[in-house]
């Protein structure tokens, strides 16, 4: 404890060089630009390097093993060996006892200092049995680690909103993070998040020392200020009407907008097409499918995925507003006409006295 | 020639049934603002529902080999952006006569908030809606069943500007937009947004079917120019010393 990150790292071998090369590439991730190399250096050479604790609650390490294959693996590797990652339950060493003991011991030598990274949402239903870690339940673990946090991120859509387990009927009452915790939480949402994203939302907390600007979902502007659709290479065929109309077409193949497959890219606000995934190599409507919208709340209970409207609820999976809304139509078209004749067989004698109000001049 | 026995019989039943003429009286019913406002909502309203289903539901049209050859579908969508704007402002302009314009147009013929408008909704649902009834009441202005339905059409028009504006707010940078980015977190996201927005849709559609047929309707049992009172804004009503 007490240790700088530049102390930290001097002692596990790294040389100045390697140092400078990770300031370098941390202030890029934060978002300085090459004018904040010196403002990171004499940071990271003064800061005391800060607690991590690691919580997984109702999840599927997804977000683990997205980071753990960020594209600048010299930041992540020097951000898992400078972060003191105290406490995880995938990576670490320790189990039992001796896991709990340090849990504890980080947030009694750290109070106010920490930071929480949750991976996964909390099951409230039933009090909580659903989820147990060393005989207690996610959330009142969530609750005593939270307390004492200098910030919290909820890692992925499990811990910022809910993901598949929160899906309808949500069996488990899985809950996100900020309705539990009463602390600003930083929502990184995704299914699983985009690596380089995780790992700059991490640095920018350790460079900087405070939040990234947040939107109102509580998600770091950054990354999350700008529609996948908006940046997406094939907008262009968008606004000229090119569409993908099935899978196996020639529009397919010429890669056509896949606006009509389903594709969720108008709806969801992420940086896939910006920072893509696995070094920069594709994402998802770049490989020809349309985005599902995993970083978008509530995205489970929006399906079909490959349908560009959610069904209708109450009216079965195939129903979409259309199928709804062309039947109330057509049904309100017969009903007009139906009243019209009625009119004419009830109303004959009113419709008579209109007419012959001026037959007196015949 | 022979005189057939049909023709004296026809022409003494129209005599002896009405012994003159009957005579009408002019009323200015609607203003010009408020038939201005009717015809630009109508044409408005018409190319928002065509164009926001095809932003829904792009046809398959005009397929270019390369993008930048084509910008169809985004002049649809710039269409139903420009049509939007023009409808609000339009819809807006129609508050404010509400209350400094004459009674047909006023506020208060859109709230069955008086004994006799409440007994007039009864009287049009018997008359004109289930026609147990042969003579209902003729309302020079809106009949007060028509009244409160059109408050209802007026919150579906808050709700389709909300939602649309709150969905535009994403792509745009100015400022009557971006009043309503609220609504997306509070609706569960922009998917949600959209859904209701594509909804409603079909309110309209039902709504223009049913105004119509009404408007075709009154005209033809009443007699006295419902159908080009929104062109001209005069209504005839007919004078009480004939009936």
């Amino acid at each position: 404890m007490g240790q700088s990150i530049w102390q930290s790292m001097e002692k596990k071998g790294y040389s100045r060089r390697d140092f400078l090369q990770f300031c370098a590439a941390a202030a890029t991730a934060a978002g300085l630009g090459q004018t904040g190399v010196a403002q990171v250096v004499s940071a990271f050479e003064k800061k005391e390097k800060p607690a991590v604790i690691w919580m997984h609650f109702q999840e599927c390490t997804c977000c683990s093993e997205s980071f753990i294959r960020a594209s600048h693996p010299i930041v992540v590797d020097a951000l898992l060996d400078v972060m003191d990652l105290n406490y995880t339950e995938t990576l670490m060493a320790a189990s039992g006892f001796q896991a709990e003991k340090s849990l504890s011991d980080t947030i009694a030598n750290n109070k106010g200092k920490y930071i929480v990274l949750v991976e996964g949402a909390v099951p409230t239903k039933d009090g909580g049995v659903y989820c147990m870690i060393g005989g207690k339940t996610a959330e009142s673990i969530l609750q005593t680690v939270a307390a004492d946090a200098a910030a919290v991120i909820a890692w992925g859509s499990c811990a910022s909103n809910g993901c598949v387990q929160a899906a309808k009927p949500n069996p488990t009452g899985a809950t996100p993070i900020h309705k539990l915790v009463n602390k600003p939480v930083i929502n990184v949402p995704g299914c699983p998040p985009i690596a380089d994203v995780m790992m700059a939302v991490v640095t920018h907390l350790l460079v900087l020392g405070k939040m990234p600007a947040l939107d109102s979902q509580g998600r770091p502007k950054e990354f999350y200020g700008r529609r996948v659709h908006d940046t997406c290479y094939r907008r262009p065929n968008y606004d000229a009407g090119l569409f993908v109309e099935s899978f196996d077409d020639e529009n397919a193949r010429k890669g056509y907008c896949l606006y009509k497959m389903g594709c969720r890219g108008p709806v969801t606000y992420n940086a896939c097409s910006v920072v893509k995934w696995n070094e920069g190599t594709s994402y998802p409507i770049q490989s020809g499918h349309g985005c599902i919208g995993c970083s978008e709340e509530g995205f489970w209970d929006n399906g079909p995925f490959y349908q560009h409207l959610a069904s209708f609820p109450g009216f079965g999976i195939e129903s979409t507003a259309d199928s709804v809304g062309t039947v109330v139509g057509a049904t309100t078209l017969a009903g007009v006409a139906a009243h019209a004749v009625v009119t004419n067989i009830r109303k004959h004698k009113v419709i008579a006295e209109v007419h012959a109000d001026d037959q007196e001049e015949l | 020639m022979s005189v057939t026995l049909v023709e004296p019989k026809k022409a003494s039943k129209v005599r002896t049934v009405y012994a003159r003429p009957a005579e009408y009286r002019r009323v200015y019913v609607w203003e010009l603002p408020v038939r201005v406002y009717h015809w630009i909502n109508a044409v408005t309203l018409v190319l928002l529902c065509v164009t926001g289903y095809l932003i829904g539901a792009p046809i398959r049209a005009f397929y270019a080999a390369e993008a930048y050859q084509q910008y169809w579908f985004g002049w649809v969508r710039f269409i139903h952006f420009v049509a939007a704007f023009i409808y609000v402002f339009n819809f807006l302009a129609r508050l404010y006569w509400g209350f400094v314009g004459n009674k047909y147009a006023k506020w208060n013929a859109f709230f069955p908030l008086k004994k006799t408008q409440r007994q007039e909704i009864i009287d049009v649902i018997k008359a004109d809606v289930l026609e147990t009834k042969l003579h209902g009441p003729i309302s020079t202005g809106h009949n007060a069943l028509a009244g409160l339905i059109y408050f209802f059409t007026f919150l579906a028009f808050v709700a389709q500007t909300v939602t649309g504006f709150a969905l535009y707010s994403s792509m745009s940078t100015s400022r009557l937009p971006r009043l309503f980015n609220w609504i997306v977190p509070l609706m569960g996201g922009e998917f949600g947004v959209r859904f209701w927005h594509h909804t409603f849709l079909w309110f309209f559609v039902t709504f223009v079917i049913v105004h119509v047929y009404l408007a075709f309707y009154h005209d033809y049992i009443e007699g006295r120019g419902t159908i080009s009172s929104i062109v001209g804004g005069w209504k005839f009503e007919r004078e009480k010393s004939d009936k």
